[in-house]
């Protein structure tokens, strides 16, 4: 066995990385080998770097490239916009993958993907050549969709907090800003985007906060969809709690805005609030566009559900908040680590010269807080449906929680613990 | 007859035109797949992290976990969520996943 490792290690080095799956394939048995690069270090790049090395007992070599030097993450991120947690809760580091995994992380960026000759190019000016690469890129936000809040300048007072970091503790600080009596107004794009429940979650927690210290204040939500895209039911009975604080208003498409008066501009209203918070648009991160991936709707990346392998680019697989969903999946941390799970076996049997698994099986569970403690929950399960080629939710499966109850925010906090653990640990 | 009776095979093997094609040979990590997707709340090979409110999956007696999931899915044990994420899954499916992590001890 260790002789074979130190064989293949010696491969890869020498850069024959290349003619590894073959050769495994042929000489050596079934057992996969090979460099599989990953781009992106969240909730399906982190999962599908581990899940490489765990499920090839090490033995297919694992590039992780990712621009932060830590991980933050989004769920959980609305506790610390409400004051319940801080950045440090929801920071962990990629020291578990490299020193319990062996992956290879690299603070970098990926620039440019040249899929005939199977190399990434990096913003450090290094090169990578890859056997299988996987692009867990997230979203990256479509400013141009939004007038007035195409300038740098602008988008640091108007925030979105949508991707966990920074703006997450900027936004906060917004809020602790405010005077008693002020409007606090978020926005919300049309569906898809990411994390459907998190907007509603945010109303809530942003006005548990004011309720408890800026009780004159109020909560604006202004929605672009028709009604509450997620757990609308357990939502409004949250809404309900906070009458006279948040105001819900379903079909405000946001139009413009101005930075500097933080004034929003509706279809038939102009709102002005002391935060404004807007979630723009967004679609697959900005790599997926620059490396010629086939987009659906010129947004989201069209993947092989088997695999996660892109439908027109051989050897690119693409997890996460990027893929156009199949029907009813969500964008969603929980749903990425299980793209990833699927991706990471695929890959492996793809580097074995064996085809993908002909019925993979996925799940979400989604967890909000309506207040500090008191949780509400969505769940689905999706099997593979070979007719249709994609993934379906199982009909009769999956649901919502009864009412908001403490015993799952017992359970959130131990899922966000667990997965992050499955990732990272 | 008996010959006669595996010449097909035979000359199936013997012309790689089976018509046992990879998809319909039997999945050796199927298990492993199916059980990774419990592994977000419950923690990798079913393990938790220290302290989780959740139960540890490994190392369960593969029994005693199937008349859990079937008391899920029959509403015989209450839940919060696993009664409708039990429901997504088919007999056979959870029976693996129950053997699964019966053998990780």
């Amino acid at each position: 066995m260790t002789n074979r490792r130190d064989f293949l290690k010696r491969s890869l080095l020498a850069g024959g990385a290349a003619a590894l799956p073959g050769l495994s394939g042929c000489a050596l048995g079934t057992r996969p080998a090979g460099h599989v690069v990953v781009v992106g270090g969240g909730y399906g790049g982190a999962t599908v770097a581990k899940y490489l090395r765990m499920w090839s007992d090490q033995g297919v070599a694992v590039t992780l490239v990712e621009r932060h030097p830590r991980f933050i993450s989004c769920p959980i991120s609305n506790l610390v916009i409400g004051g319940d947690k801080t950045l440090a809760d929801i920071t962990l580091g990629y020291d578990g993958l490299r020193n319990t995994w062996g992956v290879t992380v690299l603070q970098d960026e990926a620039l440019a993907i040249d899929p005939a000759g199977r190399t990434l190019r990096l913003a450090s000016g290094g090169t990578l050549r890859y056997d299988r690469l996987v692009l867990s890129p997230g979203v990256d936000f479509q400013f141009d969709q939004v007038p007035g809040l195409e300038s740098e300048a602008a988008q640091g007072t108007i925030l979105h907090a949508w991707k966990a970091g920074a703006q997450t503790v900027a936004l906060r600080k917004q809020l602790e800003d405010m005077k008693d009596g002020g409007v606090y107004a978020l926005t919300i794009p049309k569906a898809p985007y990411r994390c459907p429940p998190g907007p509603y979650e945010r109303a809530c927690l942003v006005a548990n906060y004011l309720k408890k210290t800026k009780p004159r204040s109020k909560v604006l939500v202004l929605d672009a969809n028709d009604e509450i895209v997620s757990k609308k039911a357990l939502f409004t009975q949250a809404f309900e709690r906070y009458k006279g604080i948040l105001e819900y208003r379903p079909g405000s498409e946001l139009r413009e805005v101005d930075a500097a008066s933080r004034t929003a501009r509706l279809d038939f209203d102009t709102v002005r609030a002391d935060v404004l918070n807007v979630v723009p648009p967004h679609r697959a991160g900005d790599i997926a566009a620059r490396a010629g991936l086939k987009l659906i709707n010129d947004r989201w990346v069209d993947i092989d559900w088997l695999s996660f392998e892109s439908a027109n680019t051989p050897g690119v697989h693409v997890i996460g908040d990027a893929i156009f969903p199949a029907p009813t999946m969500p964008k969603s941390g929980h749903m990425a680590n299980q793209h990833a799970k699927v991706a990471a076996a695929a890959i492996l049997n793809l580097l074995a010269g064996e085809a993908p698994a002909a019925s993979p099986v996925l799940m979400n569970t989604c967890y909000s807080f309506v207040d500090s403690k008191n949780v509400i929950h969505v769940a689905s399960v999706h099997q593979y449906d070979a007719q249709k080629k994609v993934v379906m939710p199982v009909a009769g499966a999956g649901g919502v929680s009864a009412a908001a109850n403490e015993l799952e925010g017992a359970y959130a906090l131990s899922w966000a613990r667990n997965i992050w653990a499955d990732m990272l640990a | 007859m008996k010959l006669l009776r595996w010449t097909p095979l035979v000359l199936a093997l013997l012309t790689g035109s089976g018509a046992v094609g990879a998809q319909d040979r039997p999945d050796p990590n199927l298990a492993r797949n199916l059980a990774a997707t419990c592994a977000n709340c419950h923690g990798t090979g079913g393990r938790p992290v220290p302290g989780s409110a959740v139960e540890p999956l490994a190392g369960i007696d593969s029994a005693v976990m199937m008349q859990k999931l079937r008391d899920f899915r029959s509403g015989a044990k209450p839940a919060t969520i696993m009664h409708q994420i039990a429901k997504g899954y088919t007999e056979a499916q959870l029976e693996l996943i129950a053997a699964y992590f019966a053998a990780r001890k």
